[in-house]
């Protein structure tokens, strides 16, 4: 026993030792706001490329675009670089005056040539988010006819058809329609890349604050931006990757970080019980969905698609699993939309979901798999499902795998049910219809796999309805073809739609006009401000 | 240990030949290991059900951007060809890049193995330091209160799962005591103060004097290592303490004792001498354990280590992280192995 003293000793030191390391601050700098999240997905952080949720909202508060909208009511599109525009007689021609005294950060004014050397970079580049002006009928090769410098400050963008103009303007509002200087980008390019490999870690635009500096899966740094209109309270705003929520959650509370963006249900009721902590929440552009595969013979009966909108328990889902996550919505343009629909008919109902399945002929019941993404509250709304589907004598077996192979899976068209969530590329109705309501070429090689056709689901005169609807240039006879179109996928496709995403943030309570807008791309600190 | 060799052998020659001999052997082990490595990742790789083309375009993007990224990893091509393309690369130092990141794979690996280098490295030396005493004792002092403790002490190691232990840990010396730093590597406000160099913050930031950062670092470092300490303490202390035990109980101990040494010297000079020598390996694999990264405590303390790289990678069918990411743990553990052995010679003079 004589040696145990030493240890006693040594362990003494130790916690001597931990004691001494006190230097650790307990509140973050007053001008610097701290946000702990999940940025795992941030893969680039070139505007031309950039289609996560994460770098989306780097975008959003680094750059600047065209035309941006009032994130309280969507529908109000305003000028940001543009001063003004018009659209020629026969619908294809947008013409952009700039607000003369805009800057970039590096202080050089921000001149047509640079908006157009942007857009024709995001065509060229050609990326995952390009279709949204591809969609236009614009490509590498004609992009340098239809878009073009007409004065200093003047430009004008030519499309193939007389869209919808907001539709034209929304997604020249998105983040890959984002102005980066051409100064910058010409001397950092390197074999014809538009300066891509530079740009994907660096910055060149003109938005409230400048990224400085991005360590992948660790730290993104934003400080203010000198040259910006309206300065921003804040010198810097700090993005610390913390993958674990209960990690955020010890942070926030201790003070050590500003915001926690990925908090679980059951760690949002905690803190908020905190009274240095208040919640923030706002609804998502994104829902959450089954897809039923049509070549399923069993899905594939319109009454058994049905019956399965009337066994899931909405409210129960959204007020346990999903809550704080999530609203029931059954429509599938989500609440903000131009058009969108609000009414959620569907109830938990077995005896009428019975009946449904007695007429499609399987009185008593079926078998089917369902493709579930292993997160936790995927996997618990599946669980909650399966429960239900039980009911009228569904049996609906989970099977649980890694997201990337389900959505391998899906897009190859094997599955029975997928559960998942869409959410919406731009702000326009369009975004949604093209996915749900049309499909042009059903068949196994299709080029084109909007959700239609990963269900496997030919929708008919949905997909002529959901083209001139883009066509249609009256805003309100437009809304009202959205209408229709979601009755129709509400009461017959192969879709059960049954929430709208929430997001929501546990902020210190010192923290003013931090905002989470209806987009990732419009969550905004620009304002923030710590007292 | 070279003069032994030279009187053994008898000359130069024969002792250069043995040495060019063991390199040789080693050259050959490292090259067999590394090849048989990357094809079994590569082969699993392409036959997991993820499509690595939409890790890299996204869900949403249109069929031509697909088909031409298809076309540029060339996916198209059988799967042998596919392999021989890698391997030809590889030797070039060519890992490709992260599809996660855009990195090259060897710029993310010297970002994220130091992290892990310096977290396995601290936490192996408390297992060493605290543990191989620790199970000395508990075998010298055989059924005592100590023993219990330590057998505990090494039980509670290998039941308790660690990322429960890593939130209590934040949860009490982080949130509630205030005594270290919580969750990330070094603070944001410091880590622009030292410029990286070898990437191990404790080194560049001591190198570079900037104490203030440094101790900040220490202060992150010192809970996740004291965890991982923690766990590889219980199992070299269980370790020694069974390894002293069979050699207390040999005839030479009885022998030196008889001859009447002080016990201290029985015990540190002679029993421990040869114990030292499978200890050595118990130690090596535990080190190259902690060195594969922890992916649970690199998670619970948002440390920007090669397990979370690899856990993430994995995760989003980015094959060329992957594959980067094994490589490296493979080369570490012919190492540690190529250490280990080294280490045996020197210890016992029976293997020389």
């Amino acid at each position: 026993m004589k040696n145990l003293p030493k240890f006693i000793l040594s362990a003494a030191m130790v916690a001597a030792m931990a004691t001494s390391f006190s230097a650790v601050k307990a509140a973050t700098p007053p001008d610097t706001l701290v946000q702990a999240w999940q940025s795992d997905d941030i893969i680039s952080l070139d505007p031309a490329e950039v289609f996560e949720f994460s770098a989306s909202e780097i975008m959003g508060n680094t750059y600047e675009r065209l035309v941006s909208y009032d994130i309280k009511d969507v529908s109000k599109i305003t000028g940001q670089v543009a001063e003004s525009w018009t659209v020629s007689p026969d619908g294809k021609t947008f013409t952009f005056k700039l607000k003369p005294n805009k800057k970039f950060a590096s202080g050089s004014n921000i001149t047509a040539e640079d908006v157009v050397y942007s857009l024709h970079r995001a065509v060229s580049l050609d990326k995952s988010p390009a279709f949204i002006l591809g969609q236009f009928g614009l490509t590498k090769d004609n992009v340098k006819d239809k878009i073009k410098q007409t004065g200093p400050l003047e430009l004008t963008v030519e499309v193939d058809k007389a869209y919808a103009p907001t539709l034209v303007l929304y997604c020249l509002g998105n983040s890959v329609a984002s102005i980066v200087e051409k100064k910058v980008l010409v001397q950092n390019e390197k074999d014809g890349d538009w300066g891509y490999n530079w740009l994907k870690t660096k910055y060149a635009g003109s938005g409230p604050y400048i990224m400085r500096d991005w360590k992948a899966n660790e730290v993104l740094v934003l400080e203010r931006n000198p040259n910006y209109e309206k300065p921003t309270p804040l010198a810097r705003v700090i993005f610390r990757h913390i993958k674990e929520t209960a990690s955020q959650r010890l942070l926030l509370e201790k003070g050590d970080i500003d915001v926690a963006r990925n908090l679980n249900p059951e760690e949002v009721t905690a803190v908020s019980k905190n009274p240095d902590i208040k919640i923030q929440s706002a609804p998502k552009g994104t829902v959450y969905y089954l897809g039923l595969n049509q070549k399923n013979p069993n899905l594939a009966k319109p009454e058994v698609r049905q019956a399965l909108k009337y066994l899931v328990d909405y409210q129960a889902i959204a007020d346990t699993i999903m809550k704080y996550k999530g609203d029931v919505h059954q429509n599938f343009l989500p609440k903000g939309y131009l058009g969108a629909e609000t009414s959620n008919p569907y109830k938990l109902d077995v005896a009428k979901a019975k009946e449904l399945l007695a007429k499609a002929g399987l009185k008593d019941g079926f078998s089917v798999t369902m493709d579930t993404r292993s997160t936790a509250e995927i996997t618990g709304v599946a669980q909650a499902m399966q429960q239900t589907f039980a009911q009228a004598g569904i049996k609906l077996e989970i099977l649980p795998m890694d997201s990337k192979q389900a959505l391998t899976k899906y897009r190859a068209r094997q599955h029975d049910i997928y559960i998942g969530n869409w959410g919406s590329d731009y702000q326009d109705p369009n975004s949604n219809a093209d996915t749900f309501a049309a499909n042009d070429d059903n068949s196994d090689n299709a080029k084109a796999k909007p959700l239609a056709w990963r269900n496997a689901w030919d929708p008919g005169p949905l997909t002529a309805k959901t083209r001139a609807a883009v066509m249609e240039r009256d805003g309100e006879k437009r809304a009202q073809m959205y209408k229709e179109l979601q009755k129709s996928v509400l009461d017959d496709g192969p879709f059960v739609i049954f929430l709208q995403q929430t997001e929501v943030a546990a902020v210190r309570k010192n923290v003013d006009n931090f905002v989470l807008g209806p987009s990732f791309s419009d969550n905004d600190v620009s304002q923030a401000k710590k007292n | 240990m070279a003069s032994a060799v030279m009187n053994r052998g008898g000359g130069h020659a024969s002792a250069l030949r043995s040495s060019l001999k063991n390199i040789a052997q080693f050259v050959i082990v490292l090259m067999t290991t590394l090849l048989g490595l990357a094809a079994v990742t590569f082969f699993i790789g392409r036959v997991v059900p993820i499509d690595p083309v939409i890790a890299i375009v996204g869900d949403r993007a249109p069929a031509q951007v697909y088909e031409r990224v298809r076309q540029e990893l060339g996916l198209d091509l059988p799967l042998i060809q596919q392999f021989w393309i890698y391997l030809k690369k590889a030797v070039t130092g060519d890992f490709g890049n992260s599809v996660l990141t855009t990195n090259p794979v060897l710029t993310d690996i010297a970002n994220t193995f130091p992290a892990t280098l310096e977290l396995a490295t601290l936490g192996t030396l408390i297992g060493v330091i605290i543990g191989i005493p620790l199970g000395i004792l508990a075998a010298v002092k055989r059924g005592s209160f100590i023993d219990q403790f330590v057998r505990v002490l090494g039980l509670a190691g290998y039941s308790i799962p660690i990322f429960w232990l890593g939130l209590m840990g934040l949860l009490v010396f982080y949130a509630k005591l205030g005594w270290v730093a919580g969750p990330g590597r070094i603070d944001v406000t410091y880590s622009y103060l030292y410029t990286p160099v070898t990437n191990i913050v404790l080194l560049d930031t001591a190198m570079q004097g900037q104490w203030d950062a440094f101790w900040d670092a220490v202060s992150h470092i010192i809970l996740p290592a004291c965890l991982l300490g923690y766990f590889s303490l219980a199992y070299i202390s269980r370790m020694t303490r069974s390894f002293m035990l069979n050699e207390l109980a040999q005839e030479y101990v009885i022998a030196a004792r008889v001859k009447g040494l002080s016990e201290m010297r029985v015990i540190w000079r002679h029993a421990l001498r040869n114990a030292a020598v499978p200890l050595i390996t118990v130690i090596a694999l535990s080190y190259a354990n902690l060195l594969e990264g922890s992916v649970l405590t690199e998670t619970i303390f948002a440390w920007p280590g090669l397990g979370q790289y690899i856990t993430n990678s994995l995760q989003n069918a980015d094959m060329n992280a992957v594959l980067g990411g094994t490589l490296v743990i493979g080369t570490a553990f012919v190492l540690l192995n190529l250490v280990s052995d080294l280490l045996y010679r020197l210890l016992d003079p029976r293997t020389r």
